[in-house]
């Protein structure tokens, strides 16, 4: 017997990754570890039926993303078809080659948003972290001729152990780059973030001071630069509501086709992905098993079943889950209601106060990672 | 600060409406949101373009409802000036 459902809403958001390939190799990266290679990209035409179907499904934006989206050639074109089905386009891109020298185009193929990650503020650590050299010099021109073009810019940063003093010189590089939005994330940690874990655990009191500096500058800069804060979650009391719920509001399609709840999804093994080769987005958002596993509440036990906040957080994150208490329908060890709770909490402190790792660049090829 | 009578309000780069015929409304598009517009906050942006001031859409709203303009000046500039925080309005 199930409880009556509430009719299912039609999802705000796709996640397009275009492509795994990327120029930089951040230990952060939220591709997953086993990343897809070129040939089993999915071509042209199977993108832009992707992109027809989320349109009459009632998808609002398409973030064009990857790995690096512009390193597809065909980048123009998909976010023209995107712009004639009437969605919203974002480019979340790395501002590194071939970015650039593709911007023009994609400005006038209907881009309407661009979001540009940064590493830290300083050249030399933004460099290390990227796993590049002068790929910081690249993204500050990228910036410029974002806002020279008129388009929109929000700067992304992930935030971790190896920048966290760099809040706010962040938040400074921003205002100078006329970015209107700034997102400061702390590190999620899933797949290479999980690997590089004991690399990017920050110091709580590090974590107090940096989320005091972006409160301090929403004040100071309110009309100027919007800042999104993601906080980290091994410090929290309670999850975040991941993805806004399972299966809510937004669809992963990864470079070869598979849809997924969330881009880290495919680190839970029961779960089974329906591809568009096989199946419309529509009916893989309806129907697909992995879509329905967390969707809503009925999957939850103890304690989200009977929390009040159970239709806030819908439970947390299922891949945080997994990995941290082994079941993904177990509820989020970021809850304090969690009985791996205060293992993790440990768990971060320790790390976060031990000599820190050298980083495991994402690669291709694990073994070569570091 | 909010919107003076003579202050011309426009929707900057990267924010615009979308009639979604899924939802059946209008929506606000911005980066990474997305706002549904009742019936007045449409009728509101929809006259705002970038050329005419407040006042001139205040009188244009009195005029199609047949109100006087000091009725429905309050409600409009709370509106602009509820987006405006929400940085998808600016002056």
């Amino acid at each position: 017997m199930s409880a009556e459902r509430p009719p299912l809403a039609p999802p705000i958001g796709l996640l397009a990754e275009l492509t795994h390939r990327c120029p930089l190799r951040c230990p952060y990266c939220s591709n997953p570890v086993e990343l897809e290679r070129r040939h089993g990209e999915l071509d042209t035409a199977s993108w832009q039926r992707v992109f027809d179907q989320a349109a009459q499904l009632g998808v609002l934006h398409v973030h064009l993303s990857g790995g690096e989206p512009t390193a597809r050639a065909d980048i123009a074109p998909l976010t023209g078809h995107c712009a004639r089905a009437g969605l919203y386009t974002n480019l979340i891109t790395s501002g590194v080659a071939p970015a650039g020298r593709r911007l023009p185009a994609l400005a006038d193929a209907g881009l309407d948003h661009v979001q540009l990650s940064l590493q830290a503020a300083d050249a030399a650590c933004a460099d290390r972290i990227a796993g590049r050299a002068g790929a910081h010099a690249e993204k500050l021109a990228f910036a410029a001729a974002v806002t020279q073009l008129g388009l929109p810019l929000t700067l992304n940063a992930v935030i971790h152990r190896g920048n966290i003093g760099e809040v706010e010189a962040l938040i400074a590089l921003a205002v100078e780059l006329g970015a209107r939005r700034l997102e400061i994330a702390h590190a999620q940690y899933y797949g290479w973030a999980l690997a590089n874990r004991a690399a990017l655990m920050p110091r709580r009191e590090d974590v107090s001071r940096s989320v005091a500096a972006v409160e301090a500058a929403r004040r100071r800069l309110a009309g100027t630069l919007v800042i999104d804060l993601v906080v980290p979650d091994y410090f929290a009391r309670h999850p975040k509501a991941c993805m806004g719920g399972w299966g809510r509001r937004l669809l992963n399609v990864t470079p070869s086709g598979e849809v997924m709840p969330c881009h880290a999804a495919a680190t839970i093994p029961e779960l089974t992905f329906w591809s568009v080769h096989d199946h419309s987005l529509g009916d893989i958002w309806r129907r697909s098993p992995a879509f329905e596993a967390f969707r809503g509440t009925g999957w939850m036990r103890e304690p989200c079943r009977s929390c009040d906040r159970r239709e806030q957080d819908w439970g947390g994150c299922r891949c945080q889950a997994l990995a941290l208490a082994g079941d993904a329908a177990a509820t989020d060890p970021a809850c304090v209601k969690s009985h791996d709770h205060d293992r993790v909490a440990a768990l971060a402190l320790a790390e976060a106060s031990a000599q820190m790792p050298p980083y495991h660049y994402r690669s291709f090829d694990r073994r070569s990672g570091a | 600060m909010t919107f003076a009578d003579t202050d011309v309000p426009h929707l900057p780069a990267g924010v615009r409406l979308k009639s979604d015929a899924v939802r059946g409304t209008v929506m606000l598009l911005a980066p990474e949101r997305a706002f549904t517009l009742n019936p007045v906050a449409v009728k509101v942006l929809g006259l705002v373009d970038g050329e005419r001031s407040v006042g001139a859409i205040v009188a244009a709203l009195a005029q199609e409802f047949n109100a006087p303009p000091e009725a429905i000046a309050a409600d409009v500039i709370e509106l602009l000036d509820e987006l405006a925080r929400k940085r998808v309005v600016e002056r």
